[in-house]
């Protein structure tokens, strides 16, 4: 009697994860060639893995990146078929074999990693502009809730250089480690106008721009930076993030479709 | 049946700019949708870019439709808003499958082609073109493992799928051979009965013998040029069928530009030679 096409995948799925030599295999899963089925959707996630954390990738070489990625693999399998999506949480997942390996800046590299997948992948949205926000009335600035970019992902690295690391290695250009200064580093990656594109940022840039994206007014963002205990030219910063094409127009001056 | 598909090329990053500007006639490119379903960004501008040039072909890999689970409804959706934005001139998936409970398993995966699978396939391809509104191809997969269990030789089934259900059919030919040769069988063998009629779409490719078992396992690598016997049957097919669009896949190893372009050419002479003679029948 044949098994369900349900039961079939069942037992088909349990000997992929079997890793071979369980008594308990159907026969078929004993042939030669299920190596191969065995093979191709692992290798398929690490190397989709792989290509998703290029940096991490080359900074703890092939050997342990795989092992990572097979732990990974097994904790959190794909759901999404898009496998360029694919590792959302490996920047987490890394936490503590960070630690244990003493590689304190891995973490903060895979979150950079992660960003530009989100900002390749992102919707397209036209930047706003400087000249736009100044032909605002003033009487519209107190309520202006300033929109980040779809594209745009920025990230403060509290501990470790890791726009340093992770641009450089991302440019083909291996750092000097010993010229790192080990001090906190911020990042913004944009993509207004064609492909990914990225610099540092401030910790006063980051503040501001999650103070934005989390719908805070315009006055109250700015306010959010007097806690950072820093001098902030806000001016500067702003007119810096609108050139960069950090944001997109207000809600209420969308274009009708 | 009158097409402006003669043969194809699998569209990569690395020749972007070539594939922009080739000339060859009625070349088109294929693609795997599941790398360009996101909301934005430079994917989708560099896929627009290629559309306004050349005919797409969309081939999916994941869409699990020989799975107990059906296909997801949102990715039916994104598949066929996609689909809408693209006007691809062929869209096709396999006969295989590839989710199981929620998790994605990056393969063409077999099972036994019984009465009930032939019901779930059926029912599945129905959802797909109902989602998008037209008429899919359905591939015969690649076999690594002889299974027990089967009640339906596969050309039989795709053929009961093309009446059950009006889709039309993808015939790799790479798939046959490797296939056959796992199996113990032969090309000829699978495609005498093979329901032709309903094919639109061919898919040649190099094979490459397994790292470990050598030459008792081939693998459907997509790593090698295409070779000669495989020409030879593609000349044969054509010979029963007519032109039909064909499709050079390559993923390994990948050649310059140039080279697989030269493979289309070959492919091209092949499909216009048989066009030549068909038409010499038809009058």
């Amino acid at each position: 009697m044949n098994p369900t096409l349900a039961e079939f995948q069942r037992l088909f799925v349990q000997a992929l994860q079997d890793d071979g030599g369980a008594a308990a295999d159907p026969a078929w899963a004993r042939q030669g060639g299920f190596a191969v089925y065995r093979n191709t959707g692992r290798l398929a996630c690490r190397d989709a893995l792989c290509a998703n954390y290029p940096v991490v990738a080359r900074l703890v070489g092939a050997d342990w990146f795989n092992a990572a990625a097979e732990h990974y693999l097994r904790d959190h399998p794909p759901a999404d078929s898009r496998l360029l999506l694919y590792g959302e949480r490996f920047p987490d997942f890394l936490e503590p074999l960070a630690r244990a390996h003493d590689l304190p800046y891995l973490v903060e590299v895979a979150r950079l990693d992660r960003a530009w997948t989100e900002a390749h992948a992102a919707a397209d949205a036209s930047p706003w502009q400087a000249d736009q926000l100044a032909a605002l009335p003033p009487e519209a600035l107190p309520a202006l809730v300033l929109r980040p970019h779809p594209a745009a992902r920025w990230h403060w690295s509290a501990q470790v250089p890791a726009y340093t690391l992770w641009s450089r290695h991302r440019a083909d250009d291996e750092p000097n480690w010993d010229d790192l200064i080990w001090q906190g580093e911020g990042a913004l990656l944009t993509r207004a106008w064609g492909v990914v594109r990225w610099e540092p940022l401030s910790r006063a840039g980051c503040a501001f721009l999650q103070a934005c994206a989390d719908g805070l007014p315009l006055p109250r963002a700015l306010q959010t930076l007097d806690a950072l205990g820093t001098q902030v030219d806000r001016g500067a910063l702003l007119g810096r993030l609108l050139q960069q094409g950090a944001f997109q127009p207000p809600s209420d001056e969308r274009t009708p479709a | 049946m009158s097409t402006p598909l003669c043969a194809g090329l699998g569209l990569k990053p690395e020749h972007f700019d070539q594939a922009l500007a080739c000339r060859l006639p009625g070349l088109w490119f294929e693609i795997h949708p599941e790398n360009y379903l996101v909301d934005g960004g430079p994917r989708l501008a560099w896929l627009e870019a290629i559309r306004s040039e050349h005919p797409l072909s969309v081939h999916s890999v994941s869409l699990s439709l020989a799975g107990i689970e059906p296909p997801d409804q949102a990715r039916l959706a994104r598949l066929a808003a996609f689909v809408r934005r693209f006007q691809p001139a062929l869209v096709s998936e396999h006969l295989a499958w590839s989710s199981w409970r929620g998790q994605y398993l990056p393969d063409l995966l077999p099972f036994p082609r019984t009465h009930e699978a032939l019901g779930v396939v059926a029912a599945n391809i129905d959802r797909l073109q109902n989602a998008l509104g037209r008429v899919v191809a359905i591939e015969n997969p690649a076999h690594y493992l002889d299974l027990p269990g089967h009640d339906w030789p596969e050309p039989e089934f795709l053929a009961e799928l093309v009446r059950r259900t009006g889709c039309r059919l993808l015939l790799d030919l790479n798939n046959v051979r490797v296939s056959a040769h796992n199996l113990g069988t032969t090309p000829a063998d699978y495609l005498r009965d093979f329901p032709l009629h309903a094919v639109v779409e061919l898919h040649l490719a190099g094979y490459s013998a397994d790292p470990r078992l050598g030459d008792a396992l081939w693998i459907d690598s997509h790593d090698a040029p295409v070779c000669e016997d495989l020409w030879a049957l593609l000349a044969g097919l054509l010979a029963r069928t007519g032109p039909l669009p064909t499709l050079i896949e390559r993923d390994g190893h990948l050649p310059d530009f140039a080279e697989l372009r030269l493979e289309a050419e070959h492919a091209r002479r092949l499909l216009t030679v048989r066009a030549g003679s068909a038409a010499l029948v038809d009058a």
